[in-house]
C-alpha cells in the first residue's frame, strides 16, 4: 500500500478552490490596507428623502466583502474535506485529513446535535443559550467541546493506544503505512510516529483525554477553596481578611515554576506532602456544601440533619478514600489508617500531587477575585434588606451574595481551565509528575522537541491541540462576558 | 506616603523571611538531603552512615537553626572532625581553622554558599547567569511593551470597531500560546531546514543556506544578534503581550467614554488629537501596574524558553539546581525569584498611587 497524501482525491477539486481563496483574501487584505491609508472609509447610511435607509457601499466595503467570502470559502473547503472523509471512509482515496475526519466521526455527530439542539432552544437556555448570540462565544464553544467528545470517545477514535510501539515507525511520516499489521489493526499512522515509533494522532486524542481529565476538575476545586475563603475574608473583613490575605499573597509571590519544582519531585511525594496538602485543600469542598446546605434549610431541622448527613457522609468517604492509600506502605501513617473494605479508590501518588499543585497554585487568585467582589456586593440594598430580616451571616454570603456574583465567576471559571490546561503542559513540559510514557500534550511536545528541526511532525500537532483547546475557552469566557454584559 | 512605603515594605520583608523558610523547608526535606548524602559521599550508604555523614556536613541540627544560619542570622556551624582529623565548619573551606574564619556567613553577609554539583561558590555561578538573563528579558520587555500598548490603544480607541474584533481576537489568540507551544511552532515554521520557510527562500535564492533564524540560543550567551536571538526573545514576548495589550485595551476603552473626551470631541478637537493628548496619558496608568506584575509570569516564561532554546541563564540554571537536588544553588535561585517578584510588586504599588493622583494614601 502507498503511504497517504495530505489530501487525497478529494485534494484534487478541493485544493485549486483552497488556494483561490487564499490568494483572493490576501489581494482582498492588502487593497483594504491600501485604502485605508489611502484615507478612504467604509460606506455610510444615506438617509433617502422616503425616510428610508441605503447603505452606499464603496471600495474598503467591496475589499472587506471579498476578504468576508473568501474566509467562507476556506470554511466550506474545510467542510468539504470532513464531509468527504466521512463519506468515502477510505484512507487512501480521502487522504490524511479525510482518514482523520473520518474517525473523529463521533466528534462530528455529537456537534452537529449539540448545536442542533442548542441553537433550536436557545431562547429558553438562560446564559447557555445567549452564548449562541455571539459568534466569538460559539466558535470557542464548538472548539471546546470538540476535545471534549475527542475525549469523551477517545476508545473509538484513536486507531492504535498511547504507549503501542511499532519500532519500524520511528519518526516515520505522516500518512506511512504499518510494516506488518495485525487482522483489524488500522494501518496508517495518521499523523507518522513519534521517535520511539508510536503513533502520534493516537497519543493527541488520548493527550485530550490526560488533560481533561485533571483541568476542569482542579480547576473546579480551587474555586471551592477560593469561594469558602473568600467569602467570609471579604463579608467580615478584620484580622481573618489581613491574614488570608497575607496567607494568599504568599502563594502569589511564588513564581509558579519554582513552586512547582519544589512541589512535584519524587522527594517531596516520599516525604508525604501531597497527601498533607490534600488533607488540607479537600476538607474545602465538604466544607462549602455543608455551609452552605446548613445555612440554607436552618429552619428546617428534618430536612436539614437529612441532606447535610448526605453531604457529610458521601463526602466523607469520597474524601478519606482519596487522601489515604493503605496498600502504599512508604506513606506515614495516618494515611494509611483508613479501611480497605471502604477504600473505594486509590489515586497514585504523582497524579495527587499535580491536582493538588494546580488547585493549591489557582485557589489564591479565585480568592482575590471572590473577596473583590463580595466587598462590593456587600454594600447592595439586598444585602441590608437580609441583614434586617434578621439573616444569618451564612445565609447572607452564600445565598445573597455569591449568586449576584456568579457572572464574573463563570467567566472566570473558562478562562482559568485553560490556564491550568496551561500550567499541566507546563509540568508535563518539564516532565513533572507524569509518568514518561504519559500522553499528554506537554510530555509529547517535551519529547519531540529534541529533533524539531529534522522531524517536526511529533511535536506540532499535540502543541496545536493545546492551543486551540486553550484558545476556544478564552473565546467562550470572551463570548460569555460579552452576553451577560449585555442585559 | 512615606508611612504607606515603610508599612509595605515591611510586609514584604515578611514576606520574603516566609516565602524563603518554604523554599528551605521544601529543600531540606529528609529525602532531599539523604539523596544528597548519597550522591556526595557514597551510593550504597546505610541508613545510619547517612545520618552521620548529614551530621558531618551540618545537615544534622534543626531546621530553623540552620535557616538562621543560611540567613546569617546564627553563627555558623563548627566542629572538630575526628575522623579526619581537622576543624570543619559552614563558613571556611576543607582543612582551615575556625580562628581566622567568620562567625556568620550567610544571605545576610552576603555569602550565598557552595554548589555541590559544579564545585564552586553560587555567588560566582549566579551573577553570570542572571546577566544572561537580564540580557534576554531586556530584549523581551523592549518588544512587549511598545507593540502591547500599541495594540492595546489602537483596539481601544474605537471600541467594537473591526479594527478593534481583529486585534483582540489576536491578543485572545496571543495569551492562548504558552513559550512552549509558540516556541515549538516557530522553530519548525523558521529555523527548520526541512520544513517552514528556510528551504523555500533557499531555492528561491533569497537565502544563501541554513536557515533564517538560529533554533538554538546557545551562541547568543557570546554575542546575541538578530539571527541566533530573536526566537527566543519572540516566543517571550509573544505569549506576554496578549494580556498587557488586553488590559491596555479595556483601559483605553474606559478612558475613551469619558465626560472629558466627550467634551473635547465637542469642542471639535481632532480624533488623533483626542488619543494622542488627552486618552493616552490616562489610559496608560493601569498597564503600568499590569506590565510591573508580568515579571513573575515573564519568569516562568523564560525558565520554558532558556530550556527550550538551550540559553544556559537563570532560568537554566534554577532547572538544573532542581533537578540535580543543588540545595544551595536552588536557594539562591529562589531567593532570586522572590525577590524579584516582591520589588516589582512593591513598585507596581508605590508607582500605581504616584501616577493616579485620584487615589491619596491618607
Amino acid at each position: 500500500m502507498e503511504p497517504l497524501s495530505w489530501s487525497g482525491e478529494i485534494g484534487l477539486l478541493l485544493n485549486p478552490i483552497l488556494l483561490a481563496a487564499v490568494v483572493v483574501f490576501m489581494a482582498a487584505f492588502v487593497v483594504n490596507i491600501a485604502l485605508s491609508l489611502g484615507g478612504m472609509r467604509p460606506g455610510e447610511m444615506v438617509i433617502n428623502a422616503d425616510h428610508s435607509l441605503t447603505l452606499r457601499r464603496g471600495p474598503v466595503d467591496y475589499s472587506l466583502m471579498t476578504m468576508r467570502y473568501a474566509v467562507l470559502v476556506v470554511l466550506l473547503v474545510f467542510i468539504g474535506h470532513i464531509i468527504g472523509g466521512v463519506v468515502l471512509n477510505d484512507p487512501q482515496r480521502s487522504g490524511i485529513i479525510g482518514a482523520m475526519a473520518a474517525r473523529l466521526t463521533p466528534v462530528w455527530i455529537g456537534l452537529v446535535v449539540l448545536f442542533a439542539l442548542s441553537i433550536s432552544f436557545k431562547r429558553r437556555l438562560g446564559l447557555y443559550g445567549k452564548l449562541f448570540d455571539s459568534p466569538i462565544g460559539m466558535t470557542g464553544f464548538g472548539l471546546v467541546m470538540f476535545w471534549v467528545f475527542a475525549a469523551v470517545f477517545v476508545q473509538s477514535i484513536a486507531p492504535h493506544g498511547p504507549i503501542d510501539v511499532i519500532s519500524q515507525m520511528r519518526n516515520e511520516l505522516p500518512g506511512s503505512v504499518l510494516p506488518a499489521p495485525r487482522e483489524g489493526q488500522y494501518v496508517y499512522y495518521l499523523l507518522g510516529g513519534d521517535n520511539l515509533g508510536r503513533c502520534v494522532f493516537s497519543r493527541m486524542i488520548y493527550g485530550a483525554f490526560e488533560v481533561l481529565k485533571i483541568a476542569p476538575l482542579a480547576t473546579l476545586f480551587a474555586f471551592m477553596v477560593g469561594i469558602t475563603l473568600g467569602v467570609p475574608a471579604g463579608y467580615f473583613g478584620g484580622k481573618l481578611d489581613i491574614g488570608v490575605t497575607f496567607l494568599a499573597n504568599l502563594v502569589l509571590a511564588f513564581p509558579v515554576i519554582l513552586l512547582f519544582y519544589l512541589l512535584v519531585t519524587p522527594e517531596i511525594v516520599a516525604a508525604g506532602i501531597p497527601n498533607y496538602l490534600s488533607m488540607v485543600l479537600f476538607l474545602f469542598p465538604i466544607l462549602f456544601l455543608v455551609i452552605l446546605f446548613n445555612s440554607r434549610y436552618r429552619t428546617q431541622p428534618g430536612l436539614r440533619n437529612i441532606i447535610v448527613a448526605i453531604c457529610v457522609g458521601v463526602g466523607g468517604i469520597a474524601y478519606m478514600s482519596l487522601i489515604s492509600d493503605a496498600s502504599d506502605p512508604d506513606l506515614p501513617r495516618l494515611f494509611r489508617l483508613w479501611p480497605k473494605a471502604l477504600d473505594l479508590f486509590d489515586v497514585p501518588g504523582n497524579l495527587l500531587i499535580v491536582f493538588v499543585s494546580v488547585v493549591f497554585v489557582n485557589s489564591p487568585t479565585v480568592f482575590r477575585i471572590v473577596r473583590g467582589m463580595v466587598l462590593d456586593i456587600k454594600t447592595r440594598d439586598y444585602v441590608a434588606a437580609a441583614q434586617t430580616r434578621g439573616e444569618g451571616p451564612w445565609y447572607i454570603m452564600l445565598w445573597e451574595i455569591l449568586p449576584n456574583a456568579r457572572g464574573p465567576l463563570i467567566v472566570d471559571f473558562c478562562l482559568r481551565i485553560g490556564y491550568t490546561t496551561i500550567l499541566l503542559g507546563t509540568l508535563g513540559f518539564f516532565g513533572l509528575g507524569v509518568s514518561p510514557e504519559s500522553p499528554d500534550w506537554g510530555s509529547t511536545i517535551n519529547e519531540g522537541r529534541r529533533l524539531l528541526t529534522i522531524y517536526p511532525h511529533p511535536a506540532l500537532p499535540p502543541a496545536l491541540a493545546l492551543m486551540s483547546l486553550v484558545l476556544g475557552l478564552n473565546l467562550l469566557a470572551d463570548g460569555l462576558r460579552e452576553e451577560s454584559l449585555k442585559d | 506616603m512615606a508611612f504607606f512605603i515603610l508599612r509595605r515594605f515591611g510586609v514584604m520583608i515578611l514576606t520574603a523571611l516566609c516565602l524563603t523558610f518554604v523554599v528551605f523547608f521544601l529543600t531540606n526535606l529528609a529525602p532531599n538531603l539523604e539523596k544528597l548524602a548519597k550522591t556526595q559521599g557514597n551510593a550504597r550508604m546505610s541508613d545510619a552512615e547517612v545520618i552521620s555523614w548529614l551530621d558531618r556536613n551540618g545537615y544534622g541540627g534543626p531546621l530553623v537553626m540552620r535557616y538562621g544560619e543560611w540567613l546569617g542570622v546564627v553563627p555558623g556551624w563548627v566542629r572538630y572532625d575526628e575522623l579526619a582529623q581537622e576543624w570543619r565548619g559552614r563558613c571556611f573551606e576543607k582543612g582551615g581553622s575556625p580562628e581566622d574564619a567568620p562567625r556568620y556567613c550567610g544571605l545576610l553577609q552576603g555569602d550565598l554558599g557552595h554548589s555541590t554539583v559544579s564545585d564552586d561558590e553560587v555567588a560566582n555561578i549566579i551573577g553570570g547567569r542572571l546577566a544572561l538573563t537580564g540580557v534576554l528579558m531586556f530584549w523581551a520587555f523592549a518588544v512587549i511593551v511598545p507593540s502591547a500598548l500599541l495594540v492595546g490603544v489602537l483596539a481601544g480607541m474605537r471600541e467594537g470597531s473591526r479594527t478593534d474584533r481583529v486585534l483582540s481576537t489576536f491578543s485572545i489568540g496571543t495569551t492562548a500560546t504558552p513559550e512552549y507551544v509558540s516556541g515549538v511552532i516557530f522553530i519548525v515554521l523558521l529555523a527548520s531546514s526541512q520544513t517552514g520557510i528556510s528551504p523555500l527562500l533557499v531555492q528561491w535564492g533569497w537565502l544563501e543556506s541554513g536557515t533564517l533564524f538560529l533554533g538554538s540560543a546557545r551562541s547568543a550567551m557570546d554575542g546575541p544578534n538578530f539571527w541566533n536571538f530573536t526566537l527566543p526573545v519572540m516566543t517571550i514576548a509573544f505569549y506576554g503581550m496578549g494580556y498587557i495589550a488586553r488590559m491596555t485595551r479595556a483601559s483605553m476603552a474606559e478612558v475613551m467614554t469619558a465626560q472629558y473626551i466627550r467634551t473635547a470631541r465637542l469642542k471639535g478637537v481632532s480624533f488623533r488629537n483626542i488619543v494622542l493628548k488627552h486618552a493616552l496619558r490616562n489610559a496608560l496608568i493601569a498597564p503600568f501596574t499590569v506590565i510591573m506584575l508580568q515579571f513573575p509570569w515573564l519568569l516562568t516564561g523564560v525558565v520554558i524558553v532558556e530550556t527550550l532554546f538551550n540559553y544556559n541563564g537563570f532560568g537554566w540554571t534554577l532547572v538544573q539546581a532542581a533537578s540535580n537536588n543543588d540545595i544551595e544553588l536552588l536557594l539562591a535561585c529562589s531567593v532570586v525569584a522572590v525577590f524579584v517578584v516582591l520589588v516589582t510588586q512593591l513598585i507596581s504599588d508605590i508607582g500605581y498611587v504616584y501616577l493616579n493622583p485620584r487615589i491619596r494614601i491618607s
